[in-house]
């Protein structure tokens, strides 16, 4: 009890379970949207596809700024997904499957092949830059939660503003292009928003495991209700909970990087969600089936 | 007698890769009249309804549309016209219901972030009504069957209280009561002046529902009235081309927009 109290007191302890808490409310509430679009593989794709953006920005201006750091992945995840939407358009015989795995383990190998030649230079090892691989939540600094509030509150509130025309846009996207209204300015928005929050989400849970916190509070909470709104904010309430207690387990001395211990932690409400939720749950589901087949049955009795 | 007219389609091309998909489409559309487009799978379909609504870009031509006796092309219009699109073409496992999807009907209304307010529920309850479906109103958009999703997707677009209604395969894969409660509401609504115009599959029900008919494999091989133009001739000259045009119409199915389910 003394050790939790004093993990809990800990100044470190704070900021880091602060920037992955905000970071995991973020993932969860975007993560719907990426999963209701079937986006999923892409969500993945753009983490991989942003390593090569941070290693050459970093060899660009030589230093450490994470805002620099950050655009530069953007770019690359931006570029990323501009190829995937060309190979698989009309113009190409890619499918879509096929162009994500391609593009994120092309992007992804390059990333590695700028990386360790960024480490021979003399400054390169210091920097850390290995640490997006698999994420480095432990290390945040009190300015790179700032800019995690800042950025995730602007995403949330432009959410809440165009709620109704993302959610149309996410539903029916072909009906929202015959409405009145920027529906195509906005659909470009939404999947703007989506790259920031996976960009922003690196730095904590890296590139591999980013997609991981995307998907998995979206799922768990698609289990307990058959509402967009209700599932959204159930999702980011996931996605905080996995950060803060991923962030608790791992201070509480397991050895065991942040980054992963969230992902560990997302994974097993999605695990006790798919299992345990009422109606939509595999339980639930089996328990209907069984009682249905026990009506029918007493029903075929009767008539003999 | 003087048609009304609504719609003009003039010389549309539209091609895939340089493949014509719908070639040098000239038609015409009446206002207060309930048009089917017809023809085999691959004939361009789709096609011509994408082209009508700046889906996609034509090769050539234009389309125009007629209200209150001035002409308007489709970017003008866009309040004033609901489109149906295929049932398939949603996912029905998302989380959302009926009366919601309906009220979607209401946000060409609303301003961009405004939210749909008591006089747009009370719309789109009453639209869910007109389909026989007011006591499905909060059911889960999964636990619909084909018929009742149709039903949800024309309570939709009468929610929109839009002039021209566009419909694709509206009655694919729906049973027969929705089918006669679909065609009748139609009906109502031409009745009003409105100007209806739907994909259509089924060559035994369109002298029961259909007013006009337009007969499309990738060229218009005849279009009118059903009383004119709905003869055994022109069904089997629009039919026969069939073989021939297989290897478009799997060109135009791989491009995405048309899937017949």
């Amino acid at each position: 009890m003394d050790t939790l109290l004093s993990i809990l007191t800990d100044h470190t302890f704070q900021i880091v379970a602060l920037g992955t808490g905000i970071l995991g409310l973020l993932s969860g509430v975007m993560g719907v949207f990426l999963t209701l679009r079937k986006q999923s593989l892409l969500g993945d794709a753009l983490g991989h596809a942003a390593l090569p953006g941070i290693v050459i920005a970093f060899l660009l201006i030589q230093e450490k700024n994470m805002l620099i750091l950050l655009l530069g992945a953007s770019l690359s995840g931006l570029l990323a997904t501009a190829l995937i939407n060309w190979m698989t358009g009309r113009h190409s015989v890619i499918k879509q499957d096929s162009a994500l795995a391609l593009i994120l383990s092309s992007f992804f190998g390059l990333g590695t092949a700028l990386l360790s030649y960024s480490q021979q230079m003399p400054n390169a090892a210091q920097a850390g830059l290995e640490t997006f691989i698999f994420g480095q939540a432990s290390g945040m600094l009190r300015q790179d939660v700032y800019l995690i509030i800042v950025i995730s509150l602007l995403v949330l509130v432009l959410v809440a503003v165009f709620w109704k025309e993302f959610k149309l846009i996410t539903f029916d996207a072909d009906f929202a292009r015959t409405l009145p209204g920027p529906y195509s300015f906005l659909n470009r928005l939404l999947s703007l928003l989506i790259v920031v929050t996976i960009v922003l989400g690196l730095e904590s849970v890296g590139v591999v495991l980013i997609s991981a916190l995307l998907v998995n509070p979206a799922i768990a909470a698609r289990q307990w209700s058959h509402q967009m709104k209700t599932v959204i904010v159930l999702s980011g309430f996931f996605g905080l909970f996995s950060g803060i207690i991923g962030t608790l387990i791992s201070s509480a001395g397991s050895q065991i990087p942040t980054g992963a211990t969230i992902v560990v932690v997302a994974t097993s409400i999605t695990l006790f969600s798919i299992l345990f939720a009422p109606r939509r749950g595999l339980i639930a589901r089996r328990r209907q089936v069984k009682e249905k087949e026990k009506a029918l049955q007493t029903r075929l009795e009767r008539r003999e | 007698m003087l048609r009304d007219k609504s719609i003009t389609v003039e010389n549309l091309t539209v091609a895939y890769d340089g493949t014509p998909v719908l070639l040098d489409a000239d038609l015409e559309f009446e206002k207060g009249k309930i048009t089917a487009v017809i023809g085999p799978n691959g004939a361009g379909k789709s096609t011509l309804l994408n082209a009508m609504l700046d889906f996609i870009k034509p090769l050539t031509g234009q389309v125009h549309y007629y209200l209150d006796d001035k002409k308007f092309t489709y970017q003008d219009i866009k309040q004033r016209l609901a489109y149906v699109p295929q049932k398939a073409s949603v996912d029905w496992t998302f989380p959302t219901d009926a009366l919601d999807v309906v009220l979607m009907g209401r946000y060409g209304h609303l301003k961009t972030g405004q939210r749909p307010g008591k006089k747009d529920r009370q719309i789109a309850k009453g639209k869910l009504n007109q389909v026989g479906m007011l006591n499905f109103s909060d059911r889960q958009i999964s636990q619909l069957s084909g018929g009742q999703r149709q039903r949800v997707f024309l309570a939709r677009a009468l929610a929109q209280e839009s002039d021209i209604i566009i419909l694709d395969e509206p009655l694919a894969g729906v049973d027969v009561t929705t089918e006669k409660v679909l065609m009748n509401l139609l009906r109502q609504e031409a009745e009003q002046g409105k100007t209806i115009l739907a994909v259509h599959h089924d060559l035994n029900t369109i002298t029961n529902y259909f007013d006009d008919v337009v007969f499309l494999n990738r060229q218009v091989y005849a279009y009118g009235s059903v009383e004119d133009v709905f003869t055994p001739q022109n069904i089997e000259k629009t039919y026969q081309q069939n073989r021939q045009e297989a290897e478009a119409s799997l060109i135009e199915e791989e491009s995405g927009k048309a899937m017949d389910v």
